[in-house]
């Protein structure tokens, strides 16, 4: 491999960028694709877009041999805004699932070591929080205060840096207003519509445990399967 | 996913700081698996010409082969594959004692 593409492939490790190594084992030649390239043309594309999602390394067969694809995507962060008892459920099965994951509330009442027992809390505001770890593309944002006063900037952030999932907790009405909102604030609504809300897969769910559970397989949906057209 | 990002992550950036270092250095890479392998495609090991070496392609049973090939590739600097199992002749000398099949990239960094 040649020293260049080592280094190029780390950085982007580095930055939670993802991209793929292409190694040609017949006469091991490479090259490193982006995400953020456009490799639409590329003979192997829809590969590409295949293995970015479900960020397995493999071999694959082209018009020139076969082809090795070191796949490096970062791990996936769930952002939780609210210490709320959805969240003392979501927290363990998202760790579970095999998500980093991070709960946000400026409220000290919420957002407590015995409520979140080893779990990484931050008790401040979310603006605080996320210039100091900014969101990105592998990162899910749900927000469950149900204050827009917490919800909204975050949300808005998380439509912004265009993170994989953005799920917001209210009844439609609520969500109607947030979107009112949103728009006044100078987001698209195309944007807006992003969210998912009311939050989580319909399954009916009725208790803060079955909410965990809707909110974790809408995440898991977004992350693995490709966006539907017209949502 | 996440512990075979982090363990990618690792041996990666051990190659970049080995070679870096101005050790010589070759990559190995398991490229596909067949039956119980141990561990997945993807996995990587970093090697330098004295031997030393990180990560692994197999939990323990085929990294002292590896290992040799890499040094040879290292002093060549041409890229082999190497394939270890039990359906191979090596398997009385280094095998996959799991009965999985494996097959490895091995290149130069330079």
């Amino acid at each position: 491999m040649d020293r260049g593409l080592l280094e190029a492939l780390n950085s982007e490790r580095a930055a939670r960028r993802a991209a793929i190594l292409v190694t040609h084992l017949e006469d091991g030649s490479q090259s490193l694709i982006r995400k953020t390239d456009d490799y639409a043309s590329e003979p192997l594309a829809s590969e590409f877009d295949k293995r970015f999602r479900s960020g397995r390394s493999g071999t694959v067969e082209s018009e020139t041999g076969d082809v090795f694809l070191t796949v490096s995507v970062p791990a996936p962060r769930l952002v939780l805004i609210g210490a709320v008892h959805i969240s003392q459920a979501l927290v363990p099965m998202a760790e579970i699932a095999g998500l980093d994951v991070t709960v946000i509330d400026p409220r000290t009442a919420f957002a407590t070591e015995d409520r979140f027992p080893g779990s990484t809390l931050k008790a401040e505001w979310p603006q605080d929080v996320l210039q100091e770890t900014p969101l990105d593309a592998f990162t899910a944002v749900a927000a469950v205060t149900h204050d827009p006063k917490i919800d909204d900037f975050p949300l808005m952030e998380a439509l912004r840096s265009d993170c994989f999932y953005v799920g917001a907790l209210g009844s439609r009405k609520t969500h109607g207003k947030r979107l009112e909102r949103f728009t006044e604030a100078g987001i698209d609504p195309d944007l807006s519509n992003r969210i998912d809300a009311p939050i989580g897969l319909d399954i009916g769910a009725a208790s803060p445990e079955e909410i965990a559970v809707a909110v974790l397989g809408s995440i898991i949906r977004a992350l693995r399967k490709p966006p539907e057209h017209g949502t | 996913m996440t512990s075979d990002n982090l363990q990618i992550a690792d041996v990666l950036q051990t190659a970049e700081d080995w070679t870096r270092a101005g050790r010589h250095v070759a990559l190995a890479t398991v490229i596909e698996t067949w039956g119980s392998a141990p561990r997945p495609t993807g996995s990587h090991l970093v090697i330098d010409s004295d031997g030393n070496f990180e990560g692994s392609v197999s939990g323990g049973c085929v990294e002292g082969a590896v290992v040799a090939e890499a040094v040879d590739v290292i002093e060549t600097g041409k890229p082999t594959t190497l394939e270890f199992g039990v359906a191979d002749e090596t398997a009385w000398r280094v095998g996959l004692s799991c009965g999985g099949r494996i097959r490895v990239y091995v290149e130069p960094v330079n």
